[in-house]
């Protein structure tokens, strides 16, 4: 195992570690990411593009490191996303679910803590979550849906570069426990 | 089994959950119904916050100018200039009067229009990123309704998906699921301009034989029964034969000045297309057609096409029917007397200005005369 890899991957000691994290920020966190992109993103079109909700269900299933409680509060997350969209209840529901399924199970095998690796996880998830929606709307709804690359790739980045210091806001809220 | 479901409990879970939520999705597609107690809570929750939000961010602005303006007049003081004062005056006149035009111009709109509308204001986003869905500040309880239209001075802006008591959801033009009937303004080519979330909107159903043009207009049909026919709808921004039909791209209109206001259309009322305006060339000057020389008959127009009269068969029609109507008779409605087609018809009357009610189906030409 070379040094870079021995920095990505867990150590035996690491890899019972769970994240406890504040009952409050369970709640609030998700609540006040789906508000600050229906309220905040109409003032400053720019920030439309956040996708808040997923960087926090991928921050919550990389912190618990149990798929269960990764799946289950990305259904959550994405159902409640899904109750202020004009698209079926579920649509959102289903994509987080699997983005917190896979993101805690990844949190199982790496440390997810390094902040190159949150940075590559975030932007994958994006893709992944961008795609799959395209996918069911199309395939599963059979609805008109345009999935532009270029622009899909440019948003992945920026909301990965913002999904860093939000980890590390998230961070200063937890306390671990083995 | 419990020992299966023990070894592979991750992925049984993760299963469940997926299934549960497939067959939600399945029931919403299948019975065509929302699970709509969900969506009252959550938009019930959230609206009120969104009203107090829109409230003291708009105080904020007041308080913010006024701060600013407190700012520049010590800068000002301080350099002695007057005319520092003066332009911030004007800054906040101009503030005030670009806030007043757009709700001057929304007012004016409503008032102008046949139709009857219900002024409402974006009070925030639907969920997704880059969410091509708002919410606007009036509900079921100020008689909006699922699949109104909902317009701005420009043009289409959207359709109401849901109408909860405190607010309703609009899918905007260029939200995916949307689409609207339209109609090109000079060869009257009909299809459907479709939103697939991208700020360009697909039209579809358009035969590689009819003829569009770039930078030609698209006017709502009514053929969705969504849209009052006429309104402006978007322009024509690629047209290409294709394999299936003609693939155009249009601009949609509506949308052009943003939507934080948009007017709801409680009671659409059809207008009419209006005629293209006469090709133009830059740095030519073309005047207005002569005006009727005195004494001479007048071009006599029709008052339900609007248009101008092209040939005698027209004309002709637009005399028995005005003859029709100055002696109250009503053709096909009714055997029997018969009008005196020997007298003078009533004076026609004058051209409309902007889309009007129509009366019946498009361009309705007279009922056929009876002989004697």
């Amino acid at each position: 195992m070379n040094p870079f890899e021995e920095r990505l991957l867990l150590r035996r000691g690491r890899q019972s570690r769970t994240t406890k994290l504040n009952p409050l920020v369970w709640i609030l966190s998700p609540i006040l990411a789906i508000l600050f992109q229906v309220y905040v993103a109409r003032h400053v079109d720019a920030l439309s593009y956040l996708e808040l909700p997923l960087l926090i269900t991928v921050y919550l299933a990389l912190m618990r490191r149990s798929p269960i409680v990764g799946a289950a509060a990305g259904a959550v997350i994405g159902l409640m996303q899904d109750s202020l969209s004009a698209q079926y209840l579920g649509m959102f529901g289903i994509v987080k679910t699997l983005v917190g399924y896979f993101a805690a199970s990844v949190s199982m095998r790496f440390d997810v803590e390094n902040s190159a690796l949150r940075f590559l996880l975030s932007f994958f998830f994006f893709l992944f979550h961008q795609l799959f929606v395209w996918l069911l709307t199309r395939a599963l709804l059979g609805q008109p849906m345009e999935l532009q690359i270029p622009q899909t790739v440019i948003l992945a980045f920026l909301n990965a570069v913002v999904a860093i210091p939000l980890f590390m806001i998230l961070d200063r809220l937890r306390s671990e426990t083995r | 089994m419990e020992t299966f479901l023990s070894r592979y409990r991750n992925i049984s879970v993760l299963l469940l959950l997926l299934a549960g939520q497939l067959l939600l999705l399945a029931y919403q597609v299948k019975s065509g119904q929302d699970v709509r107690l969900i969506r009252v809570w959550a938009v019930t929750a959230v609206a009120p916050l969104a009203n107090v939000s829109e409230w003291v961010r708009e105080r904020g602005a007041r308080f913010g100018e006024m701060f600013a303006v407190r700012g520049l007049r010590e800068e000002n003081k301080r350099l002695k200039s007057e005319l520092g004062q003066i332009k911030v005056q004007n800054n906040l006149l101009k503030a005030e009067i670009s806030t007043a035009d757009r709700a001057k111009a929304l007012s004016i709109y409503a008032q102008t229009s046949p139709s009857k509308l219900l002024a409402a204001r974006v009070i925030f986003l639907g969920t997704g990123a880059n969410s091509r869905t708002v919410f606007v500040d009036r509900g079921s309880r100020d008689g909006v309704m699922k699949g109104m239209a909902v317009i701005t001075p420009d043009g289409i802006a959207g359709r109401v998906t849901a109408a909860y008591p405190t607010a309703s959801l609009v899918s905007l033009v260029t939200s995916p699921g949307f689409a609207a009937g339209v109609i090109s303004q000079k060869p009257k080519v009909r299809g459907t301009m479709k939103g697939v979330g991208s700020s360009l909107c697909p039209v579809d159903h358009i035969e590689n034989r009819d003829t569009v043009e770039v930078g030609e207009w698209l006017y709502t049909s009514g053929d969705d029964r969504i849209f009052p026919k006429g309104l402006p709808a978007g322009i024509v921004r690629s047209a290409r034969e294709g394999r299936g039909g003609k693939d155009v791209v249009a601009e949609p209109v509506g949308l052009r000045s943003g939507v934080d206001e948009v007017l709801i259309v409680i009671g659409g009322v059809h207008g009419l297309i209006p005629d293209p305006l006469p090709p133009s060339s830059p740095g030519v000057q073309i005047l207005e057609p002569p005006p009727a020389e005195p004494g001479s008959v007048p071009v006599e127009e029709p008052a339900t096409g609007g248009g101008v009269v092209r040939t005698d068969a027209d004309r002709l029609m637009d005399r028995y029917r005005r003859i029709g109507e100055s002696q109250g008779h009503s053709f096909g409605a009714a055997p029997g007397r018969v009008p005196d087609f020997n007298r003078a018809p009533a004076p026609p009357k004058p051209a409309p200005t902007t889309a009007q009610p129509e009366a019946g189906t498009d361009a309705q030409p007279a009922a056929p005369v009876k002989k004697q």
